[in-house]
């Protein structure tokens, strides 16, 4: 159900300030998320100055320097710093990203960073991915065929029907756009989220794959599926520039036409 | 700390609000709004069919500035629902999902229900 407020324990409470140092010019603030588990308070929102003159352009690139050289203890997912992994997904200036491929510059005023939103919050800005995680290994999204494939030879594919997989299959599971639908915060035990349907429609679309009809199935259903109502967050927010919202409506069309 | 005692992260709280979502919200708003405006119609309908005094009373109510602002926003919730359920169906037949198209359409949908509004109360001023 909608819960529009949060959690007494989830309230975010004022945190401490680290200056710049001395001769600092140009100064910006991070006010990033910090939530402890071992200490047991509530999140608080921590500020951090940095000279951007001493700091790499990327705000993944300030999150690294805070933590090499300014608090240790700050806790963060990320690896390939290039938008390929998907692990620095976070909420920045409101909307979610990959702090790998936002630039600091782009950010007016004082770089806000939250974890993605509307999930339980391990340390910091690592929040608990298992459902998400389980969703997709609910849509099976591997390729499933009773055809044995040739002895000789990959199952072909016409050029026209690989060219269905574009915008699909670039997908890093990132789940901004899952985390940015209003739909997934209220209903996100039962409802995919967009991440999840543009995986499952990945395998309906693949001309190789022959269980589309069961895998429209498992889909038929009013929160699994049709709890999206086109709000477009998902689109808007990928840091891919892919589009969840048309998979899903691909999907629901699909689901029409079979009938 | 066990697992069930995380804190749930911020959403609403720190969400840019955008044109997607408001318009979303909206659509849902102008919904409910329609439903209720629909109950004040059926107490007008049956003000008139009691008798001319129930009748006095009704449209004395809606024929009153706060009457008048309920009945604008009455026509102006009907005029919002009907463009954007207009532009859900183009989205149900799977046209206008690229973001660009998504915002031009969104923010042709805001400009035409302001525009047919004002028109249905200029043409009821007129008559």
């Amino acid at each position: 159900m909608a819960e529009f407020t949060l959690p007494a324990n989830s309230k975010v409470k004022i945190g401490d300030t680290y200056k710049a140092p001395d001769g600092a010019k140009r100064i910006k603030k991070f006010k990033i998320y910090r939530y402890d588990p071992d200490k047991g308070a509530n999140p608080r929102l921590d500020t951090y100055e940095i000279d951007m003159d001493d700091c790499a352009p990327m705000v993944l690139d300030a999150l690294i320097k805070i933590k090499n050289e300014i608090d240790t203890t700050l806790t963060f997912r990320r690896s390939c710093r290039e938008g390929i992994c998907g692990s620095c997904s976070m909420n920045i200036d409101g909307t979610n990203t990959l702090a790998c491929l936002k630039p600091i510059e782009d950010v007016k005023g004082d770089v806000h960073i939250y974890p993605l939103p509307h999930m339980p919050v391990i340390k910091d800005l690592v929040p608990d991915l298992s459902v998400p995680y389980a969703q997709l290994a609910s849509v099976e999204p591997w390729l499933q065929a009773d055809t044995p494939p040739s002895p000789t030879e990959e199952r072909r594919q016409s050029p026209e029907e690989r060219e269905k997989l574009d915008g699909l299959w670039e997908c890093v599971l990132c789940f901004c756009c899952t985390t940015s639908c209003p739909s997934y915060w209220w209903n996100g035990d039962r409802y995919l989220g967009p991440a999840v349907l543009l995986q499952a429609y990945r395998w309906i679309a693949d001309s190789r794959d022959e269980r589309t009809g069961d895998r429209l199935d498992a889909l038929e259903d009013p929160f699994r599926l049709y709890r999206c109502h086109t709000i477009m967050n998902c689109t808007k927010t990928c840091p891919k520039g892919l589009n969840p919202a048309k998979a899903i409506a691909e999907i629901k069309k699909l689901m029409v036409m079979r009938q | 700390m066990s697992a069930h005692n995380r804190p749930l992260s911020p959403h609403l709280q720190v969400y840019k609000p955008q044109l997607t979502s408001i318009l979303s919200i909206s659509h849902r708003a102008t919904g409910i709004a329609l439903a209720v405006g629909t109950l004040l119609l059926v107490w007008w309908l049956l003000a008139a069919a009691a008798g001319p005094e129930a009748f006095a009373t009704a449209q004395g109510f809606l024929g009153s500035w706060f009457g008048l602002l309920i009945l604008f926003g009455f026509s102006y919730a009907l005029m919002y629902h009907l463009c954007n359920g207009i532009r859900h169906l183009f989205w149900d037949a799977g046209y206008g999902f690229e973001l660009e198209t998504a915002y031009n359409s969104g923010w042709m949908t805001v400009g035409a229900s302001v525009v047919l509004t004002i028109i249905a109360w200029i043409i009821a001023a007129a008559s």
